[in-house]
């Protein structure tokens, strides 16, 4: 009974206005032509490639844009395209659906996307088979744009493993290195394990609700035993963790870095490793019901965001700091998700779009000028070679350490506010929540403490490395730019002048606080950043022994923080070794000897035993004879006793 | 008085005679005259019996037999023939080839 | 159409062709020492039973849910033997599936250098006897062309096969033979049981189906004869060991039609005969096959993993995919059962392009070893184009046909079997870790050039091959309606029909158990009220002449 109002409040958000026909489908198709045009165009003119789809990215933005204006308040377009198969009592819809929350996730995806598109010109300039990456980059917007379009569980799981696809080929998109290769087909299965868990979340809907649609499933939603709400939550839960890279699943995201560094920018950082926040942003009236599930996706949350920004403190490769990062703000986006704050998991989730879209491709930036050298101990002094660079990443590294006024600040702040209180709406929140929060703030420090190392150590001091770095070109500073204004700004103006709160209340439970804090009040709310970004500025510019010094101090610590706790060591020996010995042991023990041996074995007892009787058959006419006679004496004398 | 017993007796000695000769015999000419042997012997016996039950049933089934004979002999010597210029022998024991 | 028997036209056509492939003087050795115009022969009779085909695909009444374009035709009648046909929503499109593969079979033939007219003859007859099991509506007409598939196909693995022809072709032959003999007696206890019920034999499917009465217990028997003959075909978990054998040793285009078609015939006499005819042996039995079937999918893609024969991965992956169908079907509900018959075709499609794909490496390289390629994509990258997309049709990627057929198996079984199902879905995962790992280690990575530097590309033939399949990838995957549109309204009524009967027959609670004096030709011939005996008919009917 206790659920009924939390019922009916999520049927109360998915009642929208619905506007039938606008064709919503054109924003996703923009880019798939592109990615056509793109390879076909772009294998005669190389360079064409990417202006092909960059103009398909930015006019798929127009068009985002351009519904985004139309939409009216608490109500949504609908664009059924047509009816994708039927059988029995499943029926699926090619359904695109506009509302809120698609609005800012397809804003992200084709503002950021088209700015990356723009970069990536630069970067993959001399790049012999670029038409092919300006494919599959346009091929992943499409992807992405079905998944944050899709109005059913279904289209969005197209767009889940299309993009997990384009993943797969953009991180081994140099596949001659077969390190990278094998890093994209990783990404895929761990991605696979969990689409399992999405699958059998979709399956148990299907079975007890009878619909996969958003709103339908909204409005049918309840009635159920809290223990199917919670497995379902979990499933999909499992899904969430392997597309955005949360503990277990979170190992193929450090390894994806081997892809081209807008790739990293683009799907490993701002979209598609969000899509599992999305999910559980989508999907909330469900979760709100199984406030069990609530508290493991906290817990995982919360342990992989620490993990994560422990094995950040330590590691040397500009990307690889970055990767950690980003599984670690995942980590944050889960938390408010878990704490029931999913529109301010939907807030942070654009803001780190902005500051990490912005470092990565500031690393990208780097890394070009460095000839591909990617070890932070070869860099040092570029801040003076690359101004713009070094500026617009010292810009986001302010934000994600989320110091007030900068994009980051607001976003976090929310989070931990949202902890504190979550046991207002999950009474097994009760006990955890400020524990949570403490944790949370401790990853804040940790975060602005090795965001601002890695700055460091790239831009101040002097160039420690062998080759001549420069400047980037026009097109790649130019991304950077927008994106930096954006960390610098984006956060300020979502929070007051445009209320993402207010605008997203209409699709997802908005608890408002009302406070509005003073700027001086969050000045002193971002004590951990401020914490963090002092304590590394310290370290690596003033005391630049120290570091060196802490981390010989307990060598087995530093070691296992090196070693990334060894989670692909542990997950090789517990289980990819074993299942693949197995499989082994499987196909010689059980096929070749247990079931063939069975099969052959009979047809040898067949064979043997014909050589055994055959000797009886010599050949000799003499012997036949004397058997025919004997047997003629045996029936003659067998009659004449019987 | 000669019976019927005698000439049974004679037919067994007969038969007895074709079937040792089939049986421990190599040449193939030789093993083909034993089976005739035999044949003659039933045959002897089957006129034997005719005579004493006074009807024409076993001259019937003599006149098949002999029938039957004389086909034989004209395929077993054809298939002698054949036998000899293939293995330049008429030995039974050289023609086990069908046998591996 | 009036007046031309369309069925018996699209099975024996072919025939026709194989004929033919003889009696032309052009396609003589003297005058065609390359096989080139046995080929375009061989070619056009089956463009022309595709056409055919598609002709009674246009003319099909999906909404009719019992058989169409129907021809009977007495054979035996003492014995009530007819040859009678037809095709309803379930057979269609597996018959297009067939009709559509032949002639890219053909096309690939090219591989093929000895021997062309033997080889194209057995093909065409084999798609005769294929044809001719899908299409027969009599169970003893459909024994008949069930085993006259084995003869092509023995040939086929035995001739042109490869090093181990003899042993596999011989493991093929007499495996099926050993299931379907068990399924003949099977045929003859039922058709006398009908016997001895209604006074008269028959052969009719339909007649069986609805006159059929049997208890439990030998229901179970003969579902069991039924099931080994059409499991082994399948090929189900514990005897699939023929299956890699097989598909190693034949030539490229025995592997497509064999997994193309062959192993389909298996799930559809599951369907067609099975569980029509004893429904409560299937309701029994119905648990264990799932379980089989699961423990097939799981097995098959674990022991693809370890292979490093690409045709053997392949293989063991038909050993999976085909757990899915009959996951699906066995779960029994429309949902399911649709995907099962949907998968069947995906499969058929991207496996049989699977083989191809191989094919097309073999008669370059003249090896199936994985280790012996590697970087490929740099080399061959059209091949490696459409190597992709096969290999993520097979892994079901969404928007490829295998996503449709997966999805509906198992969003259909899971409403059955929820346990097994989410064991089925390992196999999700698992096809994603053999397939993607077989694609990395053949196509990426350091192209080693004095291996296979002089590779080529596709050349415009093979790409002629691979097109329609590449583009059914799409269609099917994007656009499934239409055909499901046509096999829904079947399998809807099929469904009921069966399930109903297994809910009566269930509840009638048959107390009738079998007593073999009843089967003896007297209480036949008693029960013919003065009908004479088929026997004695026989009998009279020579004494007259």
């Amino acid at each position: 009974m206790e659920h009924s109002t939390v019922v009916e409040s999520a049927q109360h958000l998915t009642h929208h206005v619905t506007t039938q026909g606008a064709a919503l489908g054109i924003i996703a198709l923009l880019p798939l032509v592109g990615s056509f045009l793109a390879f076909v165009i772009g294998k005669k003119n190389r360079d064409s490639a990417g202006w092909i789809a960059t103009l398909a990215a930015a006019l798929s933005f127009g068009c985002v844009l351009n519904y985004f204006f139309a939409l009216p308040e608490g109500g949504a377009f609908e664009h059924r395209v047509f009816e994708w198969f039927s059988a029995g009592n499943i029926s699926v819809d090619f359904l695109f659906r506009f509302d809120q929350l698609t609005a800012v996730m397809c804003l992200v995806v084709t503002g950021i996307g088209s700015l990356i598109h723009l970069y990536s010109i630069g970067y993959m300039a001399e790049d012999e088979s670029r038409h092919r990456f300006f494919c599959y980059l346009n091929l992943f917007l499409f992807s992405m744009l079905l998944l944050v379009l899709g109005g059913n569980l279904l289209v969005l799981f197209v767009g889940w493993e299309g993009v997990g696809l384009c993943s797969y080929l953009l991180i081994g998109f140099w596949f001659k290195n077969l390190s990278f290769a094998a890093a994209g087909k990783k990404a895929f299965i761990v991605n696979r394990i969990g689409d399992a868990g999405f699958l059998l979340a979709i399956f148990l809907i299907l079975l007890n609700f009878g619909t996969i649609d958003f709103v339908e499933l909204g409005q049918r939603i309840g009635g159920a035993s809290t223990e199917l709400y919670t497995l379902i939550a979990l499933c999909l839960f499992v899904g969430a963790t392997g597309k955005s890279a949360q503990i277990p699943l979170f190992v193929w995201l450090p390894d994806a870095m081997a892809g081209p560094t807008p790739v990293s920018a683009l799907i490993h950082a701002a979209t598609m490793v969000t899509a599992g926040v999305y999910l559980l942003a989508r999907m909330h009236y469900l979760f709100v019901l199984a406030p069990l599930a609530m508290v493991v996706v906290c817990t995982v949350a919360l342990l992989t965001s620490l993990v994560a920004a422990l094995i950040a403190l330590v590691q040397n490769d500009i990307k690889k700091v970055l990767a950690y990062s980003t599984v670690s703000q995942l980590g944050f986006m889960f938390l408010a998700a878990g704490a029931g704050a999913y529109w301010v998991a939907v807030f942070h989730l654009v803001t780190h779009a902005f500051f990490k879209a912005c470092l990565f491709l500031g690393s990208g930036s780097v890394i070009h000028a460095c000839h591909h050298e990617q070890d932070m101990r070869e860099m040092g002094g570029l801040g003076k070679i690359m101004p713009w660079t070094a500026a617009t990443y010292w810009i986001s590294t302010l934000a994600i350490a989320g110091i007030a006024p900068f994009a980051g600040y607001y976003s976090k702040h929310h989070i931990i506010t949202a902890l504190q209180t979550s046991g207002e709406s999950n009474s097994l929140m009760l006990a955890y929540g400020e524990c949570f929060a403490t944790v949370a703030t401790v990853v804040a420090v940790l975060t602005a403490f090795y965001m601002t190392r890695s700055a460091c150590m790239t831009f101040l001091g002097s160039y420690r490395g062998h080759s001549h770095p420069h400047e980037s070109p026009k097109t790649m500073v130019l991304p950077l730019v927008v994106l930096a204004f954006l960390a610098f700004v984006g956060g300020y103006l979502l929070e007051h002048q445009l209320s993402l709160a207010g605008y997203l209340h209409s699709v997802l439970p908005v608890h408002a606080h009302g406070e509005s804090e003073g700027f001086l009040a969050s000045l002193l709310h971002s004590w951990p950043g401020f914490l963090g970004v002092g304590l590394a500025l310290l370290l690596y510019t003033k005391l630049t022994v120290v570091p060196a010094k802490l981390y010989g101090l307990v060598p087995p610590v530093s070691k296992l923080l090196a070693d990334k706790f060894y989670f692909d060591e542990i997950y090789d020996f517990l289980i990819v070794k074993p299942l693949y010995l197995f499989s082994f042991g499987l196909w010689k023990g059980a096929d070749q000897a247990v079931i063939d041996g069975s099969v052959n074995g009979t047809a040898a007892v067949v064979d043997m035993t014909g050589e055994v009787v055959r000797v009886t058959e010599t050949g000799q006419l003499r012997h036949y004879g004397l058997f025919m006679f004997a047997a003629g004496v045996f029936i003659t004398i067998f009659y004449l006793i019987l | 008085m000669v019976s019927v017993n005698h000439y049974l007796i004679l037919s067994l000695l007969m038969f007895s005679i074709g079937v040792t000769g089939f049986v421990i015999r190599k040449n193939a000419i030789v093993v083909f005259m034993c089976v005739e042997l035999m044949l003659n012997a039933v045959n002897i016996a089957f006129v034997a019996f005719a005579r004493m039950h006074g009807n024409l049933d076993g001259e019937i089934a003599v006149f098949m037999v002999m029938v039957v004979a004389a086909a034989e002999a004209a395929v077993g010597l054809a298939i002698i023939i054949a036998l000899f210029r293939n293995a330049k022998s008429v030995d039974t024991d050289d023609a086990a080839e069908l046998r591996l | 159409m009036e007046g031309l028997p369309l069925l018996s036209t699209i099975i024996f056509l072919p025939l026709l062709g194989a004929v033919m492939l003889y009696l032309l003087p052009v396609c003589k050795p003297a005058s065609d020492s390359d096989g080139e115009v046995s080929r375009y022969t061989a070619l056009i009779f089956s463009l022309m039973t595709f056409v055919l085909s598609v002709i009674l695909l246009v003319a099909f009444v999906p909404e009719q849910t019992d058989m169409q374009f129907r021809e009977s035709a007495s054979w035996i009648p003492s014995f009530g033997i007819h040859y009678q046909l037809g095709v309803d929503g379930i057979s269609i499109l597996l018959v297009l599936l067939t009709t559509f593969l032949m002639p890219i079979i053909i096309l690939a033939s090219r591989s093929v250098k000895d021997g062309v007219r033997a080889y194209l003859f057995h093909m065409l007859a084999l798609e005769t006897a294929m044809l001719g099991t899908l299409l027969a509506t009599d169970v003893f007409l459909f024994y008949i062309f069930w085993e006259l598939m084995l003869a092509p196909m023995y040939f086929i693995i035995g001739i042109w096969g490869g090093k181990r022809r003899i042993y596999a072709t011989l493991k093929f032959v007499l495996y099926t033979v050993f299931g379907s003999l068990l399924m003949l007696v099977a045929i003859f206890y039922s058709v006398n049981a009908y016997a001895a019920l209604h006074g008269e034999y028959t052969f009719d499917l339909a007649k069986l189906q609805e006159g059929l009465v049997l208890s439990r217990n030998v229901q179970i028997w003969l579902f069991a004869a039924f099931a080994l003959a059409f499991g082994i075909k399948v090929p189900l978990f514990p005897f699939h060991t023929w299956l890699p054998d097989a598909h190693v040793e034949a030539p490229t285009g025995g592997s497509v039609v064999l997994a193309g078609v062959l192993l389909k015939m298996g799930l559809y006499g599951f369907i067609r005969f099975a569980y029509p005819l004893f429904p409560l042996g299937a309701q029994v039995f119905g648990p264990y096959l799932a379980l089989l079937a699961v423990i097939g999918i799981v097995y098959g893609a674990l022991v693809a993993w370890a292979q490093s024969d690409i045709k053997k991965l392949v293989a063991y992956s038909s050993v999976s995919h085909l757990g899915y169908c009959v996951l699906g079907f066995v779960a029994f509900n429309v949902a399911s059962t649709t995907g099962s018959l949907y998968q069947m075709l995906n499969h058929g499609i991207s496996t049989g392009a699977l083989f191809l794909l191989v094919g097309v490496l073999y008669d370059r390289k003249h090896t199936r070893l994985i280790a012996d390629y590697g970087g490929l994509a740099a080399k061959v990258p059209v091949f490696a184009f459409l190597f992709l997309v096969f290999t993520l049709s097979s892994i079901a990627l969404p928007l490829t046909n295998g996503f449709i057929g997966e999805f509906l198996i198992l969003s259909g079984s899971f409403q059955t079997f929820p346990i097994l199902t989410a064991v089925a879905v390992i196999g999700v995962i698992l096809g994603a870790i053999y397939m993607l790992g077989l694609y990395m280690k053949t196509m990426y990575g350091e192209l080693d050039e004095s291996k296979n530097g002089d590779l080529t590309d596709v050349n415009s033939r093979e790409l002629l091959v691979f097109t329609p399949l590449f583009a059914l990838v799409f269609v099917m995957g994007i656009m499934p309606g239409p055909f499901l549109r046509v096999m829904t309204p079947t399998v809807e009524s099929y469904v009921q029909n069966v399930q109903a009967k297994m809910v009566t027959v269930a509840q009638e609670e048959l107390d009738y158990d079998f007593n073999p004096a009843e089967f003896s030709p007297d209480t036949v011939l008693s029960k013919r009220r003065g009908e004479a005996s088929p026997l004695a008919q026989v009998r009279f009917e020579g004494g007259l002449q």
